[in-house]
Order: structure tokens, then sequence, then C-alpha cells
């Protein structure tokens, strides 16, 4: 493409002109504002549940292996939260992450696969997460079929043939590299978090910086108008679930090396958390908006939540109700928020 | 005679922006109120106050003479203030009885009589000269006009005293239009009064009892009487300005450039049969008719957006694929759609990125995005277009409807187009800004590039465009320049077309 030639306007009163752009920045700046604010009330939460935890657990909560082991919790099921957000943003959703989480980690532990070693077992996790998720994008784009349909499908059978092929025995991974993952620190902190924010960075550089995240945002928003402006939109969509399939076989790698098996039953409603964490991250379920960072902080707010109960040997039912407390609050205070920051 | 509802200096402040700064307006029982003003001057704010979707800040509203502030929407409308906004709010997949009385069914213990729903819509739509309307139909197999006339008859259902329409006759043909009129005759010879707002003058000539002209969100005039008050004088009061549309010259030996667009026995059963046409370099061609003749889906397919069943489209020589938007793209196409919301842009989006979005691979290197460069240009078509306000960061859904026009076109324009299709271009624009876009859209021409142009107004064919396409049933049935045939020309053959 050549440069743009320019073309004669009337002439605009500068006068207005300059006072007018002047106020616009000044919204635009305040407008930003409350789009941080809403990430930072996710902040203040964690803040809040990191004072209660001081005050309740007798200073277990505050110390170095505490945090860590927080952050090691949240890490699994952060990769999976960063696929969800794209697919969602995208304007679908994806309800089959858990079962694939489960598949490709049965998939690479099997015993045939395990004898080829740990290079081919996490290319085999990766390649089944993306083929799924291939499965899913295609029948969802190509084939018209509503997302919720497809991906329940999938989750259904995707449980359905990591069960057939473990015969619903957990596998053990015998293979040492792969069960290195999890106890390897590096500078003391594990390879597991290190892996957690390598894939929030590239997440975050691919949604905000790449042509795909763009067009991520432009699907979503308006799908007739970003077919209109040319952009591929079934492709588009496709390459969404398969992103968050990749997402789905870091993660069986991950729980691989975190368990050190591979099971059917790993992953058991990841997509409930995922969806749950997206959504109190301020992203729109409808799609066309929404961030990464406030889906890495829902899922850091869930793990610490979980924390506290189990320092302070609190039953699981109780953390499920406020889990749902909190979705509830999080999404009324969001709600708010955007009423005052929009005129 | 007491004033139905009496508007006193109402003042609506949003962060940054005063909405209504000021606004008078007195409407009585039976007259055709018309409200004119361009886009920002603050009518729809006005609307949305009185239908109690807003709460005004300041300034005194009164209804049958008691002060009122309605909470909400169903207040207004239980007081008897209905509102018919552009996008009607009916609900496709119901009946047209249910839909009138959604939310005050006719019901015993809960359960809806549906016996006495559809004959007191069939009351309704008889009062509104609709009989032809059965209560029993899906609403969404409805046509534009038929929904309408639901969505009056729902406001009649609440006993609706005054009824405020948004751009009612936007959707319509001039067929359909003369019927609306009809429709609102027979509300104000009930007693009803109708505040009816449209950008098109020569309707509140023929409809308008009385206008009251909003600019930059103040009353400028108040009850002029419609019918006598000199046009220029109602431009003028809105603008600023004295002049009514004026059409920018083509300038001098600028369209005898090459061909551009050949379009070539296109059909698409059942839409259109056998188009074929050219657009040369420079050349605005125009294509006039009736809504449902046929013209969106034939530039729409031309664009790719539809496949045709036969024929073919050509670009600079090379033949399209049929059906695919990007290859059209590709070959330098670029179209500004009829609905600009639901197909132009993305909403949530600010200005600048609805403006990169179909050039993002310019920006990029490797599939990353280079922001800097992005926002540059982006930033550098919107100025030479004067979109306002210049905040590139602006969400696209705070702009008004010709800036986010303007916004559609610097989208092309960034892509440096060869033949820009505009699908009622200046639809839900002011006239002020209409100017401005013939302006635009005329220069654009006179630098080499090639306009399809498609639009309802005759005027604006023939004002605009150097040739002029009709199109009547599907069929083109006229082609030549536009200076050889005038508005009731143009008009002959789309009636008789449209009767045969």
């Amino acid at each position: 493409m050549t440069e743009a030639r320019p073309v004669e306007v009337p002439p605009a009163d500068e006068r207005g002109r300059v006072e007018q752009a002047a106020s616009a920045t000044v919204q635009s700046r305040l407008r930003g504002r409350f789009a941080e604010v809403r990430n930072l009330g996710l902040v203040g939460v964690l803040v809040v549940l990191a004072i209660v935890g001081i005050a309740t657990t007798d200073g277990q909560f505050l110390t170095r292996s505490n945090i860590l082991n927080i952050l090691v919790s949240a890490s699994i099921i952060g990769v999976v939260t960063v696929g969800m957000t794209f697919v969602i943003i995208g304007g679908g959703i994806d309800l089959s992450v858990g079962a694939l989480v489960a598949l490709a980690s049965v998939w690479a532990t099997t015993l045939a696969t395990q004898s080829y070693g740990a290079f081919v077992m996490v290319i085999c996790a990766l390649l089944v997460g993306m083929g799924a998720g291939l499965v899913n994008g295609v029948l969802i784009a190509y084939g018209r079929l509503v997302p919720f349909i497809v991906t329940l499908a999938m989750l259904v059978s995707a449980r359905g043939l990591a069960q057939s092929l473990s015969d619903r025995r957990t596998q053990l991974v015998t293979v040492p590299a792969i069960n290195d993952i999890a106890t390897t620190d590096v500078l003391g902190i594990p390879l597991l978090v290190y892996i957690f924010a390598a894939v929030i960075v590239i997440g975050w550089l691919v949604l905000n910086r790449s042509t795909f995240g763009r067009r991520t945002f432009a699907v979503g928003g308006n799908p007739e108008a970003a077919r209109l402006a040319g952009i591929d939109i079934r492709r588009h969509t496709a390459l969404l679930y398969v992103v968050s399939g990749l997402c789905c076989g870091i993660a069986a790698v991950m729980i691989m090396a975190r368990t050190t098996t591979g099971s059917s039953t790993h992953g058991d409603l990841y997509e409930l958390d995922a969806i749950a964490a997206v959504i109190i991250g301020g992203t729109l379920l409808t799609g066309g908006r929404g961030t990464l960072i406030g889906s890495i902080l829902g899922v850091l707010v869930f793990t610490t939540i979980t924390n506290l109960f189990v320092l302070n040997n609190l039953p699981t039912e109780v953390q499920n109700i406020a889990k749902g407390l909190i979705i509830v609050a999080a999404v009324l205070l969001q709600r708010r928020g955007r009423t005052a920051a929009v005129p | 005679m007491q004033a139905l509802l009496t508007v006193n200096g109402v003042v609506k402040q949003f962060p940054g922006v005063r909405a209504l700064d000021g606004v008078d307006l007195e409407v009585t029982a039976g007259e055709v109120h018309c409200l004119l003003g361009q886009n920002g001057a603050g009518k729809s704010t006005l609307i949305k106050v009185l239908s109690g979707a807003h709460r005004a800040d300041a300034g005194e509203i009164r209804w049958q003479g008691e002060p009122v502030a309605f909470g909400t929407p169903i207040a207004a409308l239980r007081a008897g203030l209905a509102t018919i906004y552009q996008e009607l709010d009916l609900v496709d997949g119901l009946s047209v009885a249910e839909n009138i009385f959604l939310g005050h069914e006719p019901a015993t213990l809960g359960f809806t009589r549906r016996g006495a729903t559809n004959d007191a819509a069939r009351t309704l739509l008889t009062r509104l000269g609709h009989p032809d309307i059965r209560p029993t139909r899906e609403v969404g197999t409805l046509s534009a006009a038929g929904k309408q006339v639901v969505s009056m008859a729902r406001a009649l259902s609440h006993d609706a005293k005054l009824i405020v329409m948004d751009e009612p006759s936007a959707v319509l043909d001039s067929g359909e239009v003369e019927n609306l009129f009809r429709v609102i005759r027979q509300l104000t010879a009930d007693g009803v009064a109708v505040v009816y707002i449209s950008h098109r003058l020569d309707e509140i000539r023929v409809i308008g009892d009385r206008v009251t002209v909003l600019k930059d969100g103040r009353t400028v005039a108040v009850g002029l009487p419609a019918r006598t008050t000199p046009t220029a004088e109602v431009v003028r009061l809105m603008t600023g300005r004295s002049v009514e549309y004026a059409f920018p010259r083509a300038a001098a030996g600028a369209h005898d450039g090459a061909e551009i667009l050949r379009v070539d026995a296109l059909t698409r059963r059942g839409e259109f049969t056998d188009v074929s046409f050219t657009v040369h370099s420079g050349e605005i061609v125009g294509l006039a008719g009736l809504v449902g003749s046929g013209r969106s889906e034939i530039v729409e397919t031309v664009y790719g957006a539809r496949k045709p069943s036969a024929g073919t489209v050509t670009v600079d020589g090379r033949r399209l694929r049929p059906g695919s938007v990007r290859s059209a793209i590709r070959a330098g196409l670029g179209l500004a759609p009829e609905e600009r919301k639901s197909q132009g842009l993305l909403l949530y989006e600010p200005v600048y990125r609805n403006i990169s979005v179909s050039s993002l691979r310019r920006f990029a290197r490797g599939g990353w995005v280079l922001p800097g460069r992005e926002l540059a240009a982006a930033v550098e078509v919107a100025e030479r277009l004067d979109v306002r306000p210049a905040d590139p960061r602006r969400p696209v859904r705070t702009l008004s409807g010709g800036n986010q026009q303007k916004v559609v076109l610097a989208r092309w324009l960034l892509r440096d187009c060869r033949l820009l299709i505009l699908d009622e271009p200046t639809r839900g624009v002011d006239v002020g800004a209409r100017t401005e876009l013939y302006r635009v859209v005329r220069s654009l021409a006179d630098r080499g590039v090639g306009v399809l142009l498609v639009s309802s107004e005759i005027p604006e064919v023939l004002g605009l465009a150097d040739r002029v396409l009709v199109v009547s049933d599907g069929r083109i049935v006229h082609s030549g320049p536009t200076s050889e045939i005038d508005e009731p020309g143009v008009l002959d053959l789309v009636m008789e077309g449209a009767v045969a």
C-alpha cells in the first residue's frame, strides 16, 4: 500500500477544536482511571484477603512458602484462564477446558508415550490440547454451531476418551524430567511459577500488541463489522479455540509434573473456575471487552481464598459459598464502576 | 388552551458534557410538534429526559399543568407519554398482539387471555388504519413500517396522550412515509400530540404544525409555524449558517479516468437480476431506488458480503472471487455500510482502532502492532476528515452520527482504497454535517477514487453523483448522467417499476 493521499476538508474553527480536544483528553484520562479502578478493586480485595490471612492464621499466611504455595496453586488454573480470556473476549466460551487438561494429561502419560521420553510427552500434551481446540473451533466457526453446545459436547467426550484411554486408572509419570518441572526452583522460585508468568506475559503481548489480539476484540465486539472490515472471522474464531486448547495442553504438563500422574479426573470443574475468574476480572461475557490482568487477579483472588480456608481448617463447602458470593459481589461492583464511567 | 407538556430551562449534565443547557418546549394536545437540531444538539438527551430514562439536573417539566419528574420510562408511560425509538424495542419472536400488550397483558390469575388480547390489538390497529395487520402474526415477519405501526399501537394501548417519535421515517421508503403520515393524522385527530423528530425538512413541511429548534443543548426557536417558516431560516437556526445542502461540483476533467469497477450481468436470485454497470476513476455513480428495490443487495454483492448466483465483478481488470469480502478489499474496495452501528463500527473500541482495523497489517511487523505508528496514521486521516471531538482514544460510540460516518470513511481512506461504496452515508446525519460529508466524498473522487453511492434521497443522488442508475424491482431501469434527469423523472421511474 502506498501513502494515503491528502483530502481537502473545510477549515475548522481552530479555537473550538483546541478546547474540545483539551476537554476530551481530560475525559479520556478520567475514563482510563476508571478502567484502572476496576482492576484496583480486585487488588483491594486481595489486600483485604491478605489482612484477613495475617489476622487469622497466626503468622502462617505471610510466609515465603505460603505465598509461593498460593502462586503455584494459581499457576495451573491461571494458564487455563489466559486461554479462556481470549475465547471470551472473542465472543465465545469454552466449557471443555477441564476435560482437555484431563485428556492431554492422560494421552501424554500412556506407557507408549512415556517410552519416548519427556520431550515427546510435552509435545503430545500440547498437540492433544490444540487438536481438540481445533475441533471445537472448526465446528463453531465453519459448522456454525453454538460455542456453548460444541464445547459442552467436547467436555463430555474428551473426559470419556480420557477415561477409556486410561481405563479409569491413574497413570504414574515415570519420566523424571517431567516430575522435575514441579520440583525445580530457580532463584528460590518454583519453575511452575515461571511458566505461569511466561504465559501471562506472552498472552498479554498477543492480546494487546499483536494483530491477532486486535482482531480478537473486533470479532468479539461486532462480528458483522469485523467481517465487512475484511477480517476472516471464521478462521479467527477457530484459532481462538486452538489458543485455549494450547493453554490446556500447557496446564496438563504442569499438572502431570505437580501430581506426578496423568488422570481422567484432572482439571475437574476448571471450566467454572476459569470462567468465574475471567468474569470477576471485568471481561464482558458477550465479548469485545476485557483485560488479561483482570482475569489473572481473579485467579489470584480465588486461590487466596482457598489458601485461607485451608490454613484455617475450614470445610470446602463454606469455601464454595464464599466463592459464589465473591463472584456476585465483584460483578455488582464492576457494574457500578461502569455506569459511573460512561457519560 | 393549556399546554399538554411544558418544558422550561431543562439542564442535563454528563461528566464533561453539558448535553442540555436550558431547553424549552411546549406541546399542545392534537398537534404534531417537530423537534429539529443537528446531531449532538441534545435531541436524544431531551427525549430521554422526557421519557424518564434520564433525570434532569435543573429546570421544570410540567405534564398537563402539573410539575413532574418521571423516574423511570414506565412511570412516563403510565402517565401517557410514550416514546418510539429509532431502534424499535419489539420482541421479534412474539405475536403482534403480545408485543402491543407486553408488560400489561389482559390476564386472569396470571394467565393471559389470548382472545381478549387479540381483540383489543385488532381495535387499536384498526384505529391506526391498519386492520390488515393480523394480531396473531409474528412481529419478526413484519416490515420496518409494520413494526412501527405495532409500536404506535403499543403506545396507544397505554392511553398515550403524547407520542415521541425519533426519526420514524429513517427506515421507511416514500410510500411507507405517506402511510406513516396518515397514521399520525389519525392520532392527532383523536387529540393525541406527537413530537416528531426528523432530519428531512420536506417531511416537516407536510406533517408538522410547529417546530422547535435545538442547537448546542439550547432552544434557539420555540414553536415556529412548520409550514411557513422559510427553509433557509430553519437551516440557519440549526447551523448558524444560511446554506442548505451545497453539493460540491467535480473538478474539471476529473472523471474521465480509467475504469475501476465493472459489474457484469450480476444476479442474485430473488433479489436482483442482470445488473451491469461500470464506475470510473474520479466518478461518483449513484444508485437510486426504494428500500427493498435491491440497491443495498447489489452493492453488498459487489463488495462480496453476499454471494451472487450469476455474473462477475471486475476491479482494475481482475475478477473478484464471488462472495469474498477479503478479495474485494484486497482489490481496493471499501464499504460504508447502511447500518453504521451494527455493520460498520466496533462500538467499544476507540476511534483510532476503528480506523486502523482494516489496515492493521501495515502497522505490524511479524504480527506485532507498532502502536505509535498506528495511532499517528489514524490521527492524521481523522484530522483530514475533521472527526470531532479530536480525541482518537475516545470510544467511537460517544461520537455523533456524522462523525461516526467519518470514522468509517477514514478507515478506507487509510487503506488508500480505489473504490468506495457508500450505502446511505447520510442516514441519521444532520444538515450541517451532511454538507461536509458531501465535500469529503467529492474531494475523494477528485483524487481519483471511484464512488458508488446508494441513497433513498433522490436529491442527494442527483446532487452528488455524476451518473445515476435507477433501480426498481431488482433491475436497473435507467442509466445516464445526472444532468439529464431531474427528481420527478427519477421518482417516476422508481414508482413505475414498483407498481408494475
